[in-house]
């Protein structure tokens, strides 16, 4: 039997982006609330020195931050007709671990989605038919809009410093900025961060070919930034150990430096760590979670019941969550029957290598989302009518390291070893660079997430199984974004160009990226969703997942976490004015 | 036992430290937080610096294939020192000796099968004891092939020819695939060559200087902006710079 503890108002599982965000609101609000987070506490001054953060062994290689799959991982099979096993050894995607989760080691992309994005389905059948959509693509519509949605996008990029240049402010074009952004209700926080040769030389591209270039937006300070909370960010040094590592100079937007000071000063909050949930309790209806029960790290039990449970884990360990606590009904991939599960998506990217002539492109000098891209080509920002797809992706140059372990280019035909590969190795370091596409991934009825029949966890819970595979429209898109790229780079005149359109099958041997989405999907209809569109439990009222990418119905052509942040104060919001007053389902 | 509530007040009292709850006969191990930021000395987790000195994992004949193996893989030139004078192959050992030798952290439950490539790698064996097998293999196909010589006493050229069969698969170890052994060999190489030297191998930042990587620095703000120059400082290690340090 688990200790039972004394009952809280809000239990939080898993203190990354979204715990801390939905910590820090409602203990605002007077609750009181525990977060409950598997891996160890993490903050800057002790574990992220920069006085050995710049470790690319240790950090970028054997990824001393990240979750340890004997701890949780997933089974992976690419179809139905394959036996899944064990990822063992995380290569394709590193989820997090620990306070702070994947807000440590993000490289602080902030993109918001376009306005269409969020009216998907209703936007591609008007624009093209409903026959333009292959049948088994499951994408549908989120169950709000981009103009409520927002403000909350504007909410979380202050909380983080974002730098960048608006496109549209209110409606008003501006120039510098991605001229295809939905509105904003206001400029960036703080201004661009500097380019290196390698973004300005796209730059200058990518306006020759007929494009509009425009600075990433980065959650990397581009100057000292003091956000709503009082935290203070420094500005950023361009060491480039920024993805994979933690900062060490408080210049990267993160739990760490944005929320958890704060949120730890209030004395109604209380962060616990190296306790792992293993289910949410239900009480005898079904209808109600009570708590949940964690383990700690002698394997001990505990029962801490609360009135609220926000699911607050990394995406997919949500899911498993979800299912392991059975809440919602698990889809089933034969029938097409059933929630949780259903929808997993991800994100298809590709690059185009080159090698120039003559130039000195110092690629360590770099931060994590510093770079110039054109957003010509994403989501239905160009007409689609005859190219056999649907979704799209940004572009461009984001140069985010120079560490040489992982990234020492070599011309195609060179060695893998010996004089020759020394000699390349040598030659090419400092002027070759990768531009890349990130695109979307739309949902299938084939792609989901269910409970794996064999393998177990270390507390003897299944494992999660994984199907996914890239569909052809995945594949024609990746194809047309990855010659559209290499047109501008033929403009940089190149010596050696080299297109990596993503090809089939999805492999785990690469990695590509950590956005593992959907699964629990927010919606505005209990068969085809698991939340409401305040991120609510249909089944369970009491139970939120505010905003992880698992409420994503579908993974569009921007990195999630500026929708995930403001999905975050979506539901808190929700939660502090209606259902506090009125606990039971919001619609 | 009784089942009773852990007290609160006991919790409070634990502040920012690592508690013990405790509940009747039982001792809950977890950390609590509460209050503030919690800052304790000695918490930090720096490396341990590796230090020259015998082997830890390769036997003396394992050591001299490996030390070979990697001054071929990485030869010296007008460039800079080999892969044996860089540190590799010790950087090799002192790994294997370590928790990534064993796969800690890797999920390692049964049941094993050969899966498809996409499904990533599949077998028991840890990298220390694919290392331990493909070396007695490698050892000993050398021995049958070259008349009873070690990797070692053979020629650079004989060597080459050696490692080029085993990265194309032509060369069969015995119950080792020769491939992967030399990709596993290949990876491990050359992160010891580029890697901080704390580790072990890229001795006098060899690596670095190959490809003019500035290392541990932390701060370009003043050369963001300066397009098309070469970076003028030279690298320096976590352990800072080699005439920093005490000569051994």
């Amino acid at each position: 039997m688990p200790r039972k503890l004394p009952p809280k108002d809000v239990v939080i599982i898993g203190l990354g982006w979204t715990g801390s965000i939905l910590g820090y609101e409602l203990a605002k609000a007077g609750l009181d609330v525990v977060a409950i987070e598997r891996g160890p506490w993490r903050d800057t001054a002790t574990d992220f020195p920069p006085g050995y953060s710049q470790d690319e062994l240790r950090y970028a290689v054997r990824l001393d931050l990240f979750l340890r799959p004997d701890q949780e991982t997933l089974t992976f099979r690419n179809n139905m007709n394959q036996t899944a096993l064990p990822i063992r050894n995380f290569v394709s995607f590193l989820p997090g671990n620990g306070v702070g989760g994947a807000g440590v080691h993000w490289n602080g992309q902030t993109w918001r989605f376009l306005p269409t994005d969020f009216r998907l389905r209703t936007h591609l059948e008007q624009r093209y038919g409903k026959d333009a959509l292959p049948a088994d693509m499951t994408i549908q519509d989120w169950p709000l809009s981009y103009d409520e949605i927002e403000p909350f996008y504007d909410r979380f990029e202050k909380l983080c410093g974002t730098s960048g240049k608006a496109g549209n402010i209110k409606g008003v074009k501006q120039s510098g900025g991605n001229p295809f952004e939905g509105w904003r209700s206001s400029e960036y926080p703080t201004p661009p961060l500097k380019q290196g040769l390698g973004a300005t030389l796209f730059a200058e591209a990518a306006r020759k070919t007929g494009h509009t270039p425009f600075p990433q937006p980065a959650s990397n300070m581009s100057e000292a930034y003091t956000n709503p909370l009082g935290m203070k960010l420094g500005q950023c040094t361009y060491c480039g150990f920024c993805e994979r590592f933690g900062c060490g100079n408080y210049s990267k937007a993160s739990p760490q430096t944005c929320v958890l000071p704060a949120l730890l000063r209030f004395p109604n909050f209380t962060a616990q760590t190296e306790s792992e949930v293993t289910r949410i309790n239900l009480d005898s209806t079904g209808k109600r979670a009570t708590g949940v029960t964690y383990v700690d790290t002698s394997g001990e039990e505990w029962e801490q019941p609360a009135n609220i449970v926000l699911v607050c884990a990394y995406a997919l360990f949500n899911v498993r969550l979800m299912l392991l606590s059975g809440i919602g009904k698990p889809y089933d991939a034969q029938t097409g029957q059933g929630v949780v599960g259903r929808n997993y998506a991800y994100q298809t990217t590709s690059s185009v290598a080159v090698i120039l002539k003559d130039k000195i492109l110092n690629p360590f000098i770099a931060t994590g989302a510093h770079g110039m891209i054109v957003d010509d080509y994403n989501g239905d920002n160009f007409d689609h009518a005859g190219l056999g797809f649907v979704g799209g992706g940004y572009m461009g140059m984001g140069q985010t390291n120079g560490r040489p372990i992982s990234t020492r280019p070599v011309p195609s035909g060179t060695p893998k070893w010996g004089a020759r590969w020394k000699k390349a190795t040598s030659e090419t370091y400092n002027r070759a660079m990768s531009l890349s596409t990130h695109a979307s991934s739309y949902s299938y009825k084939d792609c989901y997430l269910d409970l794996d029949p064999s393998y177990r966890d270390r507390l003897g819970r299944p494992l999660m199984r994984m199907t996914f595979d890239f569909h052809e429209n995945e594949l024609k898109m990746s194809a047309f974004l990855t010659e559209r790229l290499a047109e501008i780079a033929k403009a940089l005149d190149p010596v050696e160009l080299t297109k990596n359109p993503r090809k089939g099958p999805y492999t785990l041997n690469a990695y590509q990226t950590t956005h593992n989405t959907g699964g629990t999907v927010m919606g505005g209809d209990p068969a085809n969703s698991v939340l409401n569109r305040y991120c609510q439990s249909w089944d369970v009222h009491n139970v939120f997942i505010p905003g992880g990418a698992s409420v994503f119905p579908q993974n569009h052509g921007y990195n999630p976490t500026d929708t995930v942040g403001a999905l975050a104060y979506w539901t808190a919001d929700a939660i502090k004015d209606r259902y506090l007053r009125n606990p039971g389902p919001l619609m | 036992m009784k089942p009773a509530a852990a007290t609160p007040s006991r919790r409070v009292l634990l502040t920012s430290a690592t508690a013990f709850l405790f509940s009747g006969t039982a001792v809950a191990r977890a950390r609590i937080l509460n209050g503030g930021m919690p800052w304790e000395a000695g918490t930090a987790t720096p490396p341990v610096p590796v230090r020259p000195g015998p082997w830890m994992f390769f036997t003396s004949d394992e050591a001299a294939l490996i030390e070979a193996a990697v001054d071929r893989l990485i030869p010296a030139d007008e460039r800079g020192p080999g892969g044996k004078e860089a540190g590799c192959a010790v950087f090799i050992d002192r790994q294997l000796a370590g928790p990534y030798g064993g796969a800690a952290g890797l999920y390692m439950r049964p049941p094993f099968m050969p899966g498809a490539s996409t499904q990533g790698y599949q077998s028991p064996d840890t990298p220390a004891a694919r290392y331990r097998q493909g070396l007695k293999a490698l050892a000993g196909y050398v021995r049958s092939a070259f008349s009873g010589k070690s990797f070692s006493n053979l020629d650079t050229a004989q060597q080459d020819e050696v490692l080029t069969g085993l990265e194309s698969g032509s060369i069969a170890l015995k119950d080792t695939k020769g491939a992967d052994f030399f990709a596993l060999l290949l990876q491990n190489t050359q992160e010891g060559f580029f890697a901080d030297p704390i580790y072990g191998g890229n001795r006098d930042m060899a690596g670095w200087k190959l490809v003019g990587f500035p290392g541990a620095r932390y701060d370009y703000r003043d050369w963001v902006g300066r397009h098309n120059e070469v970076y003028p400082l030279p690298p320096v290690s976590i352990m800072g710079r080699a005439e920093w340090t005490a000569k051994e």
